[in-house]
């Protein structure tokens, strides 16, 4: 690495008080063909992420279209009055930090659990098996995932109500219309979907753990359970930390195909199945209501921000070499 | 020594069942397409149903050409959205990987930025319908997901600043090598395994992407296998909950159970046959990235 420094920065003149410009059109003409690749990825970093950041002054303005987003009228505060003396507001933040509070705890903690038996695993062949399996759920689509519900869940002939229920001498249940269940389902699928993707993360943390720990142990007698509780779990505990601060950070961003495909968009279900993003997707799109969904995006856009920078900071004191800036 | 593994039939026995858990759900959904659709009715999803039929199948061969519209579609978009992407996400990581890069640290702040704040849908939603008019046309479906992720940016550029010696560059350099010679023929070369991550990440988000589709197509001729399964769903919960408003006439046309978990199959099968020989490069990426994020 030091070489390279060393030799190329040989070629870029030091800039001089004298003569700026043209130097800085020198290292231009230098690195033309450097700053022409990067050319059509900034300019759609550009469009499709910066644009949009200042398009978050929508919120406090009363969209006209015939006047442009920029040509329409201040309104001030007025959005997130409408917003906040709704329910919707209090329901929509407390479903999606309650949900999203709740998989980082549930799924942290099953991942690491199936990636400690997956490296207890003798066998390397079935091993990658097992492992492969409980992935693919991870690669389909949440439509899909709506259909493989739809199949479990139907009211007349889903595999429950026909063929567990009846087992258990329960009465068929309305799935689609009885909030009180989501949030069970939504987590079940959640893990279903997810564990599988977090464990290999997990397992390859293992992996990397030094042998000689584990010797070591076997030479004083530990047992496989002291084992996976002294060495293998605290020397996961820094990953496993960083994996819930970086999820944290995120507490306010939903998996908005979990909450909108796999309850099939039912108005029925929303108390208990409405979360910020299906939110500002219903005002927008189905309702057409710039004003309440904007604002209510910008409210997770600033929130989500803040919560972002809070956990990279705890991050960078914990381990600097795994913050993001 | 007494062996250092948990009873090997215990930790089997764990998987057998996780396994199972994984892929019921896949088994019921393939079942289905091949049951008779009063089969379904009368005595619901199954594993093991009463009768065998192809019917669904047969169907959808008959209404070959509106499937294998959305199905030819989502192959377009996919190929088109992957290599496109890779093409700008390597060569806007290739540069940043560069020590002797001006401004680079700016640049990649640019990038890690967009990472950590974003507008959110509204401001995007207008924007892309308002000023670039794609509701409606294919770039609806190719460009919103383009660098779907600025993590992956990030990720191609360590690759390539810690896996291609700088020695080779600058040699090339010497050499008389133009920058986008170097790029093309030596460190794109050397970067097949990230390649292949990255690539594979965008073809899989490509192929089940149905979020674009969902919010700027309305337009039936370009919806994606996905949007196609998305719009049959959607019916169905309305012809559930409206019985009263639908026509027999509309209710008729919604293709029956079957029918529809065999589109679902089709649409699941691409990602199956691949996934074994992808697997590996998938577990690579997914450590990578997690290790360095």
């Amino acid at each position: 690495m030091n070489t390279k420094i060393e030799v190329l920065q040989q070629r870029v003149p030091v800039f001089k008080k004298a003569g700026k410009v043209n130097q800085a059109w020198k290292t231009i003409k230098r690195y033309r063909a450097l700053l022409l690749m990067i050319l059509p990825g900034m300019i759609y970093l550009i469009i499709n992420n910066y644009l949009p950041m200042f398009g978050v002054v929508i919120a406090f303005k009363d969209i006209n279209y015939r006047k442009g987003i920029f040509g329409s009228e201040w309104t001030g505060l007025k959005n997130f009055e409408f917003l906040f003396k709704t329910s919707d507001a209090w329901v929509i933040t407390r479903n999606t930090i309650l949900y999203n509070g709740f998989f980082i705890l549930i799924n942290l903690a099953l991942a690491v659990a199936v990636a400690i038996l997956l490296n207890e695993m003798r066998n390397r062949f079935l091993s990658r098996f097992y492992q492969s399996v409980i992935l693919l759920p991870y690669l389909i689509s949440m439509v899909i995932v709506a259909y493989l519900g739809l199949a479990m869940l139907n009211v007349e002939n889903g595999f429950l109500n026909r063929h567990i229920l009846p087992l258990l001498g329960l009465d068929p249940i309305s799935w689609y219309t009885e909030p009180k269940y989501w949030p069970f389902i939504l987590t079940i699928v959640n893990v279903w979907k997810q564990v599988g993707y977090l464990c290999i993360i997990f397992l390859a943390a293992i992996v990397g753990i030094d042998n000689e720990y584990y010797e070591a142990a076997m030479l004083d007698g530990a047992n496989k359970w002291q084992q996976i509780r002294k060495i293998t779990i605290p020397l996961l505990t820094p990953i496993i930390t960083i994996m819930a601060i970086l999820s944290i950070g995120r507490i306010f961003y939903s998996d908005f195909g979990l909450f909108y495909q796999v309850p099939l968009n039912s108005g029925i279900l929303q108390p208990t199945t409405d979360v910020i993003d299906t939110y500002v997707y219903r005002s927008l799109i189905t309702l057409g209501d710039v004003g309440m969904s904007s604002a209510a995006g910008f409210y997770q856009s600033v929130v989500g921000l803040v919560l972002v920078l809070i956990s990279n900071l705890i991050i960078r004191r914990k381990s600097p070499d795994q913050a993001l800036f | 020594m007494k062996s250092n593994y948990l009873n090997q039939y215990l930790v089997n026995l764990i998987f057998i069942l996780l396994a199972c858990a994984s892929i019921f759900p896949f088994v019921l959904l393939i079942m289905a397409s091949f049951t008779d659709q009063k089969v379904i009715i009368n005595s619901g999803y199954s594993l093991f149903p009463e009768d065998f039929s192809l019917d669904a199948y047969k169907y959808l061969l008959k209404s070959f050409s509106s499937i294998m519209h959305a199905y030819g579609l989502t192959v377009i978009i996919t190929v088109v959205g992957t290599v496109l992407g890779l093409a700008i996400s390597t060569m806007l990581a290739y540069p940043l990987s560069r020590n002797d890069m001006p401004l680079r640290k700016v640049l990649s702040f640019l990038v890690l930025f967009t990472l950590l704040f974003n507008g959110g849908l509204v401001p995007t939603y207008l924007m892309y319908t308002e000023y670039f008019h794609i509701k409606n046309t294919i770039w609806a479906l190719i460009l919103p997901g383009l660098l779907t992720n600025g993590f992956y940016i990030l990720l191609v550029r360590s690759f390539f600043s810690t896996s291609i010696p700088a020695a080779i560059i600058e040699s090339a350099y010497i050499d008389g090598a133009a920058e986008f010679k170097i790029f093309y023929r030596i460190v794109l070369p050397l970067s097949m395994p990230i390649l292949a991550t990255i690539g594979l990440m965008l073809g899989i988000s490509y192929w089940n992407d149905w979020f674009n589709g969902l919010i700027y197509v309305t337009n039936s001729d370009l919806f994606s296998i996905q949007n196609l399964l998305n719009r049959m769903i959607n019916d169905i919960q309305f012809i559930q909950s409206n019985s009263s408003f639908v026509s027999a006439q509309q209710a008729e046309s919604i293709p029956s159970e079957s029918v529809r978990m065999a589109i679902a199959v089709i649409g699941i099968i691409p990602i199956l046959v691949a996934y074994p020989f992808f697997q590996k490069f998938f577990v690579k990426g997914l450590t990578l990235g997690a290790v360095k994020g």
